[in-house]
């Protein structure tokens, strides 16, 4: 049985037991990783992963059914129809679905070098030089890796779309860690766990681990003796690669829409913005524009449908420091009055689609961060993220830094340890009065999002900025 | 099934080290949010893992498909694979430890949303929002050093929060049978729990005493569970665990256990078995866990907590506080001036070493004065050391009562918590800011 018929046969299977709406997916995801540790290979998997997930709508509430093998589609049909109905024990009102066309169509991202081709052995090396480089420079705990996932999938609806699409998505990077006196110190680059996008291996080879892997190991232990974050209120400078986490949880999360319906209320959280507010909430300055846009080539969260069907495309989140779209999905769209979805995925065939962020980012400023730190007379600059916590409505928010300098009459000073920083969003955005044009798009490849848990990848163009009156130095 | 596989591979990789693992995984969760069941989800899934290490190179690999294109894929690959001078080797033959207790029923979504109805009905009104979760584990491993394993876990989780004029009250618990959840029970207890949280005032921050609920120390737990106890963060340097030493109070034991009623997996995913482990004797801390890499690298024998699915490490996945003779009821009596805590939530390690922690309460808190519970409060921040809480003198009193808490991102995995009086806890700030 071909793909596009196995998904077929699920949903005439669960159309059939009931259901008013059906849709499935086959999917066929390869995945292979790699790490090393102080010069040694130590991790080396290679996963493959293949099944078929049929969602069914009955009344208020989806039923979901994965299997592995493609024998059963019919049954899996079946069975998300009798989940589905099983839910009528605890009934809501009907949920509608906001209108997709349907179509037939393929999409496949870039790749200029397939990964998976890359020989072990070449990649092994790249990892094992990096180590040895990291320790040779005073690190005491020498770490890389490197992530390869290559998925195609095969969806088809109740409604008549049928649409495969190729994406392979590939990221590495390299972390040092120095041991002190009762505290470690860690460096890594491009970012705490890397960086990745919906790119091949030249991905890989343009952020060149070899040549970081001396700085981040001298770092590290220059950390290990450097003064303290100092505590207080001051001019925040952060780098990109921390503004794509301040973006990731201060933003993209809020504005999910199923939070801000309270569908993901006991585990993931709420969301502090109220839908009545849509297109006229202050979230910050006028410099503040954020999109979210799955078709930038090459970014990790770009795709050519999502997995209701719905074709990418750009909208704007925050305009001019102003509230006006969100994260959402055909159901929770319908409920919420908006007429577009767009941002609904699953990590795998046997986990339901749910609202994900796509790439959520930040439109340039007219700064670079040469300038920002230039015009800054008393201040902090802090880059790659350490540690990040934020409240279930995604307000109050600690985020802890690698590294962290001072910045005095226009120059970076001294380098800070443990610098870690505190807000409240809004305010916090509305603080921001210098931002870079300096874009990169970074991808986050762990966010984790519902249940059964599902890891998303996501990708945030960002860029340095500057925000005011900022709490720094906060620690036990 | 595996051991037909197994003989495959051994025939494609003559006089390599192998190891096979199938896993069959029936897993359901009915989620429900503004009081109806909105999302509802089953697998029932098998996997295939195939570990090969031949002529000191070792790789990983795992399907939901063939077996034998695994095998093949094995045979096609490994001489490719880069040298990995640390394979400590397989698990010897060993015996399982015990055998896990098993719900004997097979709960299907009617009797899920049953539970789910139970809990949403007893909230009285208040608007309600969690998961009811059961899982079915079936689990062989077979190795060429002869060691072959075969269990059946099951597990059945709720986690659950009803709420009330912004304030959310939570009620979890977790069992070995879905017979064994009283949605209605909990759903009681979270409406109440919401219901008592009107008028809340914001307290500045500061150091305060607390009386930790177990949902509330299960974040101890969990943090203890991945950076803590965790041998491969020892051999780095990243662990706060200095064995023999007395860094808890005297009241405090903590120890891992699949069979102390909890349904956990009896063997881990390197084949070796499970058992009773003592991380913590009366304050004192006797070790971590370890797989087969990290216990060679530091001399000494796995305690069976390999992973299968990152290098985190070893992690204890079934650790418990032992109970002590109070109730949350006596220490709060006890409380001079105090904070009542429900829950944390969010909570992220800022160093692994000193296991520094930052977060909020969740789900209620309240002021304590002269033994009595005064009014509810605004959540805090807080950034606070987990040991340095516990450490001798800190801790002033610890419950009886040792409930089951689920973990609510993994399957077959939880805590099992007492309450807790403690001498003080950092709060850095008001959650408004």
């Amino acid at each position: 049985m071909g793909h596009f018929d196995a998904a077929q046969a699920a949903v005439s299977a669960a159309l059939d037991a009931g259901a008013r709406y059906a849709d499935a997916r086959v999917m066929h995801k390869r995945y292979e990783s790699m790490s090393a540790r102080n010069g040694d290979i130590e991790d080396l998997v290679s996963d493959e992963s293949a099944g078929l997930g049929v969602r069914a709508l009955v009344g208020s509430s989806w039923g979901f059914f994965a299997v592995p093998d493609m024998e059963r589609v019919t049954e899996a049909g079946h069975r998300a129809a009798e989940i589905a109905r099983a839910s009528a024990r605890v009934p809501s009102d009907p949920i509608d679905l906001i209108p997709v066309p349907a179509q037939t169509a393929s999409w496949a991202s870039e790749c200029v070098i397939d990964p998976l081709a890359v020989p072990l052995s070449d990649k092994g090396d790249l990892l094992v030089h990096a180590t040895k480089a990291i320790r040779e420079h005073g690190a005491d705990l020498a770490e890389a890796h490197y992530q390869i996932w290559d998925t195609r999938k095969w969806f088809v609806s109740s409604e008549g779309h049928r649409i495969d699409q190729h994406i392979r998505e590939c990221g590495a990077g390299i972390s040092a860690t120095s041991v002190g006196d009762g505290e470690t110190q860690r460096r890594s680059y491009p970012a705490g766990r890397g960086q990745f996008g919906t790119r091949g291996w030249e991905l890989v080879n343009e952020i060149d681990l070899m040549a970081h892997a001396a700085r981040v190991a001298e770092e590290s232990r220059a950390l290990l003796s450097a003064p303290l974050c100092p505590s207080g209120e001051t001019a925040l400078i952060l780098g990109g690669e921390q503004m794509c986490l301040q973006i990731h949880e201060s933003v993209g999360h809020a504005i999910e829409l199923d939070r801000i319906l309270g569908w993901e209320a006991a585990f993931a959280g709420t969301s502090w913005l109220d839908l009545s507010r849509l297109g006229n909430l202050k979230y910050g300055s006028e410099l503040m524009n954020i999109t979210i846009d799955p078709t930038i080539p090459g970014a990790l969260g770009s795709f050519g449908f999502d997995d209701e069907g719905t074709p990418a495309a750009k909208r704007y989140a925050v305009r001019n420091g102003q509230w006006v779209g969100v994260l959402a999905g055909r159901d929770s769209a319908a409920l919420a009055g908006l007429d577009y979805g767009g941002s609904v995925r699953s990590d795998g065939w046997s986990r339901l689609p749910m609202v994900r962020m796509t790439n959520v980012g930040l439109e340039p400023g007219p700064h670079t961060l040469e300038e920002i730190i230039a015009s800054t007379d008393d201040g902090v600059y802090m880059e790659n993220n350490r540690s990040w916590s934020i409240d279930d409505r995604r307000l109050n928010f600690q985020f802890g830094c690698e590294i962290g300098y001072e910045v005095k009459n226009g120059k970076l000073g001294r380098m800070l340890r443990n610098p870690t920083y505190t807000g409240i969003g809004p305010r916090f955005w509305s603080s921001m009065d210098m931002l870079s044009s300096e874009i990169v798009n970074w991808g986050t490849p762990n966010c984790g999002k519902g249940q059964p848990s599902q890891t998303g990848h996501t990708g945030h163009p960002a860029a340095p900025a500057r925000f005011q009156h900022v709490r720094v130095g906060v620690r036990s | 099934m595996i051991d037909q596989i197994f003989e495959q591979a051994r025939k494609a990789l003559p006089g390599a080290d192998i190891e096979v693992t199938v896993e069959h995984n029936r897993a359901a969760l009915t989620r429900f949010a503004n009081s109806f069941i909105h999302q509802n989800v089953a697998e029932d899934t098998t996997t295939v893992g195939l570990r090969v290490h031949h002529e000191g190179r070792t790789i990983a690999l795992s399907t939901t498909a063939d077996p034998q294109a695994l095998i093949d894929r094995a045979a096609a690959i490994l001489g490719d694979a880069p040298r990995d001078p640390g394979w400590p080797g397989l698990a010897p033959a060993a015996s399982l430890a015990g055998t896990p207790q098993l719900d004997p029923t097979d709960p299907g979504p009617d009797a899920r949303a049953e539970v789910v109805r139970g809990f949403v009905e007893a909230a009285g009104g208040l608007s309600t929002a969690g998961y009811c979760r059961t899982v079915r584990w079936a689990g062989s491993y077979r190795n060429s050093a002869g060691q072959a394993l075969d269990a059946t876990a099951t597990s059945a989780d709720m986690d659950g929060i009803a709420r009330h004029d912004g304030a959310d009250g939570v009620a979890r618990r977790h069992a070995v049978q879905l017979s064994d959840i009283d949605g209605a029970a909990l759903g009681a207890r979270a409406a109440a729990s919401a219901r008592a949280q009107g008028d809340p005032v914001e307290l500045p921050p500061g150091r305060y005493e607390v009386v930790l609920q177990p949902e509330a120390v299960a974040d101890i737990l969990s943090n203890f569970s991945y950076h803590g106890f965790n041998g491969k963060y020892l051999n780095d340097g990243r662990c706060f665990a200095h064995l023999g030493e007395a860094q808890f109070d005297p009241a405090v034991s903590i120890y891992d256990d699949p069979f102390a009623g909890v349904g956990g997996r009896p063997f881990d995913h390197e084949g070796t078995p499970r058992g009773h482990l003592s991380l913590v004797e009366h304050g004192v801390t006797r070790t971590v866990a370890y797989d087969r890499r990290s216990a060679a690298e530091a001399g000494t024998a796995s305690t069976g907590h390999a992973l299968s699915d990152d290098n985190w490490g070893p992690m204890a996945v079934n650790l418990a506080f032992a109970g002590g003779s109070s109730s949350a009821e006596q220490m709060i009596s006890e409380m001079r001036r105090g904070i009542l805590v429900s829950d944390f939530w969010y909570t992220r390690v800022l160093d692994p070493r000193t296991l520094v922690i930052t977060g909020l309460t969740r789900n209620g808190a309240w002021l304590v004065e002269h033994g009595e519970i005064v009014r509810p409060v605004r959540n805090f921040r807080f950034t606070q050391g987990y040991v340095s809480a516990l450490a001798p003198g800190r801790v002033l009193g610890i419950g009886a009562e040792v409930t089951p808490l689920p973990n609510i991102r993994r399957e077959l995995q939880n805590v099992s918590c007492p309450a807790m009086r403690l001498a003080s806890w950092n709060f850095t700030g008001g959650a408004s800011g």
